[in-house]
């Protein structure tokens, strides 16, 4: 290759990703940026109107945010949400990627497309169907538990119940997407090592425990932490179902930051909980990435 | 009965209850927007339409004026497929095959960009905008889907793939740069542009969280904002809910069944690669 076509390709090179570069620089990373400096700062209303009139406030958010009970309650139900939700759709993924991957199995590709439709539904849509399922009265989930003798159940309006109903939505939702990412990662595993392990005897619950699960370890670990970062950004669902509620059991740590910011505009604050939510999934990218390193 | 028949047979009872669980809600759905008004709350829960109506689907034309949420729902997610498809595959190419200085830095760093939350983002990018007098306007919508790190990253995986020698055989008979993406390599990636194409158009379809920030007036609403703002107003509704919820809904599942292949490849190759 000549200087001169290795020039035109850098030539050529900048400019194509010129584009893309501008609007992740000005719509993407300056914004990043700016939520950074917007959480030391007491932007808020008056601001809106008059950016002049925001001062730089130090750590005083962070402070205060983390003094406030009304954070640590929204915390904690955004993580019972992850730490309940993100292993339980995990769990249905896996179970659902196993199935279809049984060398029995029949229809699979109608199976697969079936278990995949609720990924591509439009989650505001499915959030309303599922508000009526749950319907205290006429809804079909307690019309079910009636005809098995059970009491009904006041899904959405029990604060003891509405994060549990609304995880079994995100469940009932997600699960499809990484089943796709689980069958991916079985079809990595050899036939070979199963074959061999059969030749010597291994019953199935054996192959499974030592081929199946080590092979799927990796594919395990993107699953998880990316599951787990994804329901971190629980909104959607308690803006729809409950709007916070009952007694704020479902308020989440973006919803916090939505009514903080664009209902009352205390973007200040605001910005400290979007702050916050950047650093826990930080830690739990790099976790990912020290795992990975471990693993051979 | 042999043992490899019940094994069989268990296993394909299993699969069949996950799809009738999958699908349930969603022809519960079906079923409930054709039904009279009033009729869905009742004890016990009908399953099935009594007589049959398309009245819910007229009313979300007529009187609640929903074609018009639809369009700006099609406009914006069709701008951004065409823009994302655009803008994406030139900087995945280039990251892939136009070697310049700092490329492999650059690329890392954005792949580093990967874990940030898109909502981290939003505030700001409001302020930004409303400088920029694009609050409460479709553009503004659209600037957050316009370039997709995930895109560019998904093309350059699939890019990568492609033999060197098919591109200098091209810039031998004497092409441009330019033609050589259009001519030689745009063809051979188009799997991973249908992919991305399908992505972008129903992450934009879909959204919520960005439009109902972005779009204040009412009359503007995205499909998904305006459907919210419905469910505000005519929570007893039940019938007519559910066909809203139904027509925002199928255009979507419509673009996912026809691009299934491609698409459901695209995803199981990122899972791996990522």
């Amino acid at each position: 290759m000549s200087a001169g076509t290795g020039r035109a390709q850098a030539r050529a090179g900048w400019l194509f990703i010129t584009p893309a570069l501008f609007l992740l620089a000005v719509f993407f990373a300056l914004p990043v940026v700016g939520g950074l400096l917007l959480s030391l700062t007491d932007f808020d209303l008056y601001a809106v109107a008059d950016p002049g009139a925001a001062r730089f406030v130090g750590l005083a958010n962070f402070t205060s945010v983390l003094a406030d009970g009304a954070f640590w309650r929204t915390f904690a139900n955004t993580l019972t949400f992850v730490l309940l939700g993100a292993p339980l759709s995990i769990a249905v993924s896996l179970a659902a990627a196993l199935l279809l991957d049984h060398r029995r199995a029949r229809l699979r590709g109608l199976f697969r497309t079936i278990y995949f439709v609720p990924v591509v539904t439009t989650l505001v849509s499915v959030a309303i169907v599922w508000r009526y399922l749950y319907h205290p009265r006429y809804g079909l989930l307690n019309h079910g538990l009636g005809l098995l003798g059970l009491e009904p159940i006041d899904w959405l309006g029990d604060p003891r119940f509405a994060m549990p109903a609304i995880i079994i939505l995100a469940v009932w939702k997600n699960f499809g997407y990484n089943m796709l990412i689980f069958l991916a990662g079985l079809q990595t595993i050899p036939d070979a090592l199963y074959e061999a392990a059969s030749i010597d005897g291994a019953g199935a619950w054996r192959r499974f425990r030592h081929i199946t699960l080590p092979g799927l370890a990796p594919t395990a670990l993107f699953v998880g932490v990316t599951t787990l970062i994804g329901f971190f950004q629980l909104f959607a669902e308690p803006y729809v179902m409950t709007q916070g509620g009952p007694l704020g059991a479902t308020r989440s740590l973006v919803l916090m930051m939505y009514e903080e910011g664009f209902r009352w505009w205390r973007m200040g604050l605001a910005s400290t909980v979007a702050v916050l939510l950047l650093a826990i999934t930080v830690v739990a990218a790099f976790v990912q990435l020290r795992l990975q390193r471990r693993s051979p | 009965m042999k043992r490899g028949s019940v094994e069989a047979l268990l296993l394909h009872a299993a699969l069949a209850a996950g799809a009738v669980l999958t699908l349930a809600p969603l022809l519960w759905m079906v079923s409930a927007s054709c039904m009279q008004p009033g009729e869905a709350n009742a004890f016990p829960p009908p399953l099935w339409p009594s007589a049959p109506t398309v009245a819910n689907y007229t009313a979300l034309f007529t009187r609640l004026d929903m074609f018009r949420h639809f369009l700006a729902s099609a406009l914006i997610a069709v701008a951004a497929t065409v823009a994302s498809v655009l803008v994406n595959s030139l900087a995945g190419y280039a990251f892939a095959k136009l070697p310049f200085r700092g490329r492999d830095r650059l690329f890392g760093g954005l792949a580093a960009g990967l874990v940030v939350p898109a909502q981290v983002a939003m505030l700001p990018l409001f302020l930004l905008l409303r400088e920029l007098h694009l609050v409460n306007t479709y553009a503004g919508v659209l600037v957050p889907y316009l370039a997709s790190i995930f895109g560019i990253f998904l093309v350059r995986q699939y890019t990568l793939g492609v033999p060197d020698e098919l591109l200098d055989a091209a810039r031998v008979d004497g092409a441009g740069e330019f033609q050589v993406f259009r001519l030689v390599a745009l063809p051979v990636i188009k799997p991973i542009l249908v992919t991305i194409a399908a992505f972008t158009f129903l992450s934009a379809w879909n959204d919520f969280m960005w439009p109902l920030i972005i779009l204040s007036d009412g009359a503007k609403h995205t499909l998904p904002v305006a459907l919210a703002s419905l469910v505000g107003e005519h929570v007893q509704d039940t019938e007519l809910m559910m066909a809203g919820s139904l027509l925002t809904i199928l255009p979507a599942l419509g673009v996912f069944l026809v691009f299934q292949r491609t698409y459901v490849r695209g995803i199981m190759a990122g899972g791996i690669k990522g």
